[in-house]
């Protein structure tokens, strides 16, 4: 339910570059988002034409890159895959793992229409 | 200079240009910005904001967090009567609607601030930073801040507080850390309320929950609580004492404290996977 707050937080941010690059509006807004991030995808894409709408943002694609999840285990020193509510080490079993992906809610790249395209 | 072509574009700065630069040009009409930042950085600045003033007056916060109804309020009214003997104390109250908690708060000679929410399912940095104009932090030592009762959104959002607190009552069930991992990978404390129950609800199993936990990376302690047994609140109010104390030695030493999770260590991590 927080994620049209979290779209509209992510507007503010994209009107805010764009105006900081003299863009006249937005094309294509790139964000990294982890299952452990605390936000949901699906509800992130419905929410957003909503926040967008009267924007510089409105119209443009909106990409969601899921982010995997990943530990590191501080027993056996390797990496492995986990799943967002048991993060334990694949290798060895250890929970005293530590987190290398998976709770990203990123703002990676955007992308800008800077003239007005010749018809 | 000729934009157009890149001419201008000295060697040193011609990654910026490349693809995937901070400055890509795309075809005739567009171009790119790398941005790499937090969806949520307006409000964690604002939370870095609150950090800095409850640092800078030598004041705890606490957030405390659990489903609606797992005994938050309870919790604070049964340890207030302890804790305001050895601290000054002031809370804060979110719901998304009535005052009745921050009454109940009152009540026990507390000063305590409501913060309506409306539709809103959790607090963030910017409501704090209102409600903070109404207390004097010169005036207390812990500042506990209740959050909406709900176990996914508040988890999402940093308030500027030093500790979090989450609370799992025993007739919610031992499973609930693996069902909102969020929430209690974020927890410096996990406090299981309402163990009075323990005997008529005998499907809870404590170990399970911790086990939950643990399997969240999570080595936070967790501890046996219930209001109707006062005695089971001394590890509660033991663990508050120490919080308080090695806050103050931090502050004294000009430094802070972030809660388990921290919010832009994602921040971080996308920087060094991009470099």
């Amino acid at each position: 339910m927080h994620e049209l707050a979290v779209c509209q937080a992510l507007i503010d941010q994209v009107e805010h570059l764009a105006r900081e690059q003299h863009a006249l509006r937005v094309a294509r807004i790139e964000v990294t988002i982890g299952p452990l991030s605390g936000v949901e995808a699906q509800l992130l894409e419905q929410a957003y034409p909503l926040a967008a709408a009267g924007s510089l943002a409105e119209g443009a694609e909106l990409c969601l890159e899921p982010a995997p999840v990943r530990v590191h285990c501080a027993q056996c020193n390797r990496d492995s895959d986990a799943s967002a509510n048991r993060l334990l080490c694949a290798h060895c079993g250890n929970w005293q793992t530590s987190l290398l992906s998976g709770d990203e809610l990123l703002l990676r790249r955007v992308e800008f229409f800077r003239e007005q395209a010749y018809v | 200079m000729c934009d157009t072509c890149g001419c201008n574009v000295t060697h040193g700065n011609r990654h910026l240009i490349a693809p995937g630069g901070k400055l890509e040009k795309l075809g005739r009409h567009g171009s790119a910005v790398s941005v790499l930042s937090s969806l949520l950085t307006e409000n964690d600045h604002v939370a870095a904001h609150n950090r800095e003033h409850f640092d800078r007056h030598g004041v705890l916060a606490v957030n405390l967090m659990s489903s609606p109804g797992a005994g938050k309020t309870a919790l604070l009214e049964a340890s207030l009567e302890r804790v305001k003997q050895r601290y000054r104390v002031a809370v804060i109250e979110g719901d998304l609607e009535t005052e009745n908690d921050a009454r109940r708060i009152r009540a026990q000679g507390v000063e305590a601030v409501q913060i309506v929410t409306g539709t809103a399912c959790h607090l963030d940095a910017h409501m704090v930073h209102k409600a903070l104009h109404q207390i004097d932090l010169d005036a207390i030592d812990i500042l506990f801040i209740e959050n909406v009762g709900n176990l996914v959104c508040p988890a999402s959002f940093d308030l500027g507080q030093h500790r979090n607190v989450a609370l799992l009552s025993v007739p919610e069930g031992d499973d609930k850390p693996s069902k909102y991992p969020v929430m209690f990978r974020a927890a410096d404390l996990v406090a299981i309320t309402k163990v009075d129950l323990l005997p008529v609800l005998d499907d809870f199993s404590v170990e399970r929950a911790r086990s939950n936990v643990q399997a969240l990376a999570n080595a936070a302690p967790l501890l046996e609580l219930s209001t109707r047994q006062r005695d089971s609140l001394e590890a509660w109010l033991d663990w508050l004492e120490q919080q308080v104390a090695e806050h103050r030695s931090r502050c004294a030493r000009g430094e802070s404290l972030r809660p388990r999770v921290q919010p832009d260590g994602a921040v971080l991590h996308g920087l060094a996977t991009s470099g």
